[in-house]
């Protein structure tokens, strides 16, 4: 059967101020069909659709409808060319029902009869396969129900081609086959469906084409029949790009952080982190790989005691602390046992050796307390809370969305930022503000920081020295668990070097670092060992030093067989 | 008639005053705009009604064309102040709070200013006759009653129909709730706010009119606008964001207000002055029973307007 052209584009180019987010892309959709755009984070997919959906408004480049070059300017434009964005996060009015979300903004020529809408929005509901009462009140819904509302109110307004933004990333396995059913049917109806996913296996279970995007460039279309997953990865990731980042062997790694078998689950009852084990070593590098969501942010968080865990295990091995040789059950067995592990010395630090010397004054000296061992101290953080996991020095340096969210107050300047982690410190409820006004000197010194002044507030900051800031202060408390998440993001080259460089200092000086990161090139390059998450599991550990980027992006998108409607 | 009637009934028609002021600002807070300019905006209302009635005071016009046009004065100074906070905050994006404050003052001050200069004989002759139509000849309690508090009984009712019942409603209350939904999906947000605000105001406005002119038809009257003001701001709490409720709250707030007066007439009953003030407080006691209560329910119907008091900017992410 002929298919006709539903949409196209031709050279798209959108930039944001230097950065170049879709370079020239060309994409035609057809009537009728299941177009995947797959890519990785930041390679341009949602901004492509954005273009399309009236929220961007392209800097060069052609859209056409129906052969026909439009403009689109606005979303309202985007409606009246029957495109329908549903986006990941939705906009809804949590206060009204599903129908009146559905019909807000509209402006129909018959009156507004609330049991009319009522009536229309089930009959669209029903065709397609859907379930919704649409007198049901948004905060009453689960995310799936939500997005139900939002793909109705696509449809109410009479949408030939629907763009779904990640329509997978927060439905569970059943609510996922409930979608692809009602996406078909969609397709059946003659409806245009655009997915954004980065998810191969669904890719090749409901697609008909599949554009992939890299690095804002469109690489290649092609049939899903007639593609496998390695090529489509291969495509994804491309090929490995060598970075200078200087990468020390690991010294000593001694297990410094152990986390067995964790459990989280969201405040909505989803499922976050499945069963996640591994250990992050003192003087190494453990990088997280993953796509943005995977559980990422949620294990840090659950590791920082930000985050009530379900089940599983967060042990951490305080390193070396001196402790008093004792006997167990008066014996000299423990002593012995100890020996034959730890080397003993006396409270100046200097070697003991029994040699020599009789039972009882062994005895007689152990019972005396002198003689120490050092030993690391294991501790279950889970009973902890976050500021006595603070105290023992396992530091959440976290660069989320927004970077003042988590770790600074903006309308502050660097020295009182500095403050904030040691407001504990001082006498007498008074604040010493000498110490934290060097140690925001040294940081400006040291890392480079572009600011007009030390009580500059750090709003006014650029975002590359906001982050230098946030991630100075955490490395100045010196961590023994240093855990950064995207420290990265949005900064030049040369400030991104300059965080590799603090990370990699750490390193050496024997602290677990933990690194979450998005480039694989970087992560490859920097880190010692990589985990690769995937939907909130660990789907493998591997060596940096030989691991290919193809085989970590494979695990990065590739999810075990889902399970059958209905377990 | 009987005791109590005739003072539910000088409840009723006390509470005219807070059913205007608190609907304009019920209107107000559905936009997302905590307005505490409120009372001054009241004050403007009566200042303007009570200039424009001097202008015109014994022309020998038709009664009706009077009291319009004082109604007319009563409305433009209101919805002149609705304008300026709705500039400052809806386009200048300046804090709510602060903005409405300074317009209390303002709006106070300058009330005090423009009624002083105005020779009370001019303007408040007989008015009472011309606003209590149809009851203007009554001499039992019902001749406290008239058009203007039937009309803010009508508009009352009306604000609600508007915002649960038809369209412009839901937008507006969209862009109280979600103001980023609202704009996504093609909603004016500034155009509807500043409606919303002005409209309010003037609402908000007549009810100082109301207070001065009709209720108690004394230029001594304006001194309590502003407190009166600051009642009706309560009075949306206790109204739960639904205009027809203010009917109800403002009776019962009416009553509670004016108990202080009442109680003393009760047989067996004696109030000694000091008394007197905090028997004043009940209104604000039982706002904030009220405001316990529903914040115990804890229904989500219940609670203000999801966005109240921030400022809405498109490109913040």
């Amino acid at each position: 059967m002929e298919k006709r052209l539903a949409l196209q584009m031709r050279g798209i180019t959108k930039r944001f101020g230097p950065v170049t987010a879709n370079n020239h892309v060309d994409l035609d959709v057809y009537q009728g069909e299941i177009l995947a755009i797959l890519g990785e984070n930041g390679c341009g997919k949602t901004t492509l659709m954005n273009m399309i959906a009236g929220i961007y408004y392209p800097d060069e480049g052609q859209i056409l409808i129906g052969g026909q070059e439009v403009l689109i300017r606005s979303p309202k434009d985007a409606f009246d060319h029957k495109i329908g964005m549903i986006h990941q996060h939705f906009k809804l009015v949590d206060l009204f029902t599903a129908a009146e979300n559905i019909v807000l903004g509209l402006r129909e020529k018959e009156g507004y009869n609330l049991k009319q809408v009522n009536a229309r929005v089930a009959a669209i509901a029903e065709k397609y396969g859907f379930h919704l009462d649409p007198t049901k009140k948004i905060y009453e819904m689960s995310v799936s129900e939500k997005q139900t509302v939002e793909i109705i109110k696509v449809l109410y307004r009479g949408a030939d081609i629907l763009i779904l933004d990640e329509p997978t990333a927060v439905l569970t396995p059943q609510e996922i086959t409930r979608l692809f059913d009602v996406i078909r049917r969609m397709k059946a109806d003659g409806k245009s469906i655009i997915i954004i996913t980065h998810k191969l296996n669904e890719v090749l279970e409901v697609s008909d084409r599949v554009a992939i995007l890299r690095r804002g460039e469109h690489i290649a279309t092609v049939n899903t029949a007639e593609t496998s997953e390695a090529e489509l990865t291969e495509m994804m990731v491309g090929k490995k790009i060598s970075l200078d980042i200087p990468r020390s062997e690991p010294e000593n790694a001694q297990p410094r952080l152990v986390v067995e078998g964790l459990n989280l689950k969201s405040p909505e009852g989803v499922q976050v982190l499945t069963d996640i084990s591994f250990t992050a070593n003192g003087g190494e590098i453990l990088g997280i790989a993953g796509i943005a969501g995977s559980g990422q942010r949620e294990l840090l968080e659950s590791i920082a005691g930000l985050q009530p865990v379900e089940s599983g295990e967060i042990i951490f091995h305080n390193p070396k602390k001196d402790k008093p040789v004792t006997f167990f059950h008066k014996s000299m067995k423990r002593v012995e046992e100890l020996g034959r592990e730890h080397a003993f010395h006396d409270r100046s630090g200097k070697e003991v050796s029994f040699e020599g010397m009789h039972r009882r004054e062994i005895r007689k000296w152990v019972e005396s307390g002198d003689v120490l061992f050092k030993e690391d101290e294991i501790i279950d953080i889970r009973n902890k809370n976050p500021l006595e996991i603070r105290e023992l020095g396992i530091r959440l340096s976290f660069v989320p969305e927004d970077r003042l969210g988590m770790g600074l107050v903006g309308s502050m300047g660097i020295t009182d930022n500095m403050m904030l982690r040691s407001y504990r410190k001082g006498h007498a409820g008074l604040l010493d503000r000498k110490p934290p006004r060097e140690l925001a000197e040294q940081i400006i010194r040291e890392l480079e920081v572009m600011t007009p002044g030390i009580s500059t507030p750090v709003r006014r900051l650029s975002g590359g020295n906001v982050q230098k800031v946030l991630v100075g202060r955490e490395i100045a408390f010196a961590p023994k668990v240093l855990m950064a998440a995207y420290p990265v993001r949005g900064l030049d080259i040369r400030s991104s070097y300059t965080i590799y460089r603090l990370l990699n200092r750490q390193k050496d000086r024997g602290v677990a670092v933990i690194f979450v990161g998005e480039d694989l090139d970087v992560l490859l390059a920097l880190c010692d060992r990589i985990m690769v998450m995937n939907g909130g599991r660990v789907t493998g550990i591997v060596d940096a030093r030989s691991a290919t980027k193809e085989e970590v992006g494979l695990m990065m998108t590739r999810t075990e067989k889902r399970e059958e409607e209905g377990r | 008639m009987n005791m109590w009637l005739s003072f539910l009934i000088d409840s009723l028609a006390f509470g005219a005053t807070f059913i205007y002021g608190s609907t304009g600002e019920i209107l107000t807070e559905k936009a997302g705009h905590l307005n505490l300019g409120i009372p001054g905006i009241m004050c403007m209302g009566g200042a303007g009604g009570c200039l424009f009635l001097n202008m015109v005071g014994k022309s020998g016009l038709p009664p009706v064309l009077i009291v319009l046009w004082g109604i007319l004065g009563a409305l433009l100074l209101s919805v002149l102040c609705g304008l300026i906070y709705s500039f400052l905050t809806v386009s200048l994006r300046a804090n709510q709070n602060v903005t409405g404050l300074a317009l209390t003052t303002f709006g106070a001050g300058l009330m005090k200013v423009i009624v002083f200069k105005l020779n009370p004989t001019v303007y408040l002759s007989e008015p009472k006759k011309m606003y209590r139509w149809p009851f203007e000849t009554r001499t039992d309690s019902l001749q406290r009653l008239g058009i203007l508090f039937f009309l803010a009984v009508v508009i009352a009712l009306a604000a609600s129909w508007v915002l649960y019942r038809t369209r412009a409603g839901l937008h507006l209350r969209a862009v109280g709730e979600n103001p980023a939904t609202a704009d996504a999906v093609g909603i004016n947000v500034t155009a509807c706010k500043y409606l919303a605000i002005c409209i309010g105001s003037g609402i908000s406005g007549l009810g100082g009119f109301y207070y001065i002119i009709d209720y108690m038809g004394s230029q001594e009257a304006y001194l309590s606008v502003e407190a009166f003001g600051w009642l009706s701001i309560a009075l949306v709490i206790f109204a739960l964001w639904r205009p027809h409720l203010t009917l109800i709250g403002s009776v019962a707030f009416g009553f509670l207000f004016s108990c202080s007066s009442f109680i003393t007439n009760i047989p067996g009953i004696f109030v000694t002055m000091a008394m007197k003030p905090i028997l004043r407080m009940l209104p604000y006691v039982v706002t904030i029973l009220v405001l316990i209560i529903s914040s115990i329910r804890n229904k989500r119907e219940n609670q203000p307007p999801a966005s109240l008091g921030l400022s809405y900017f498109r490109e913040e992410r």
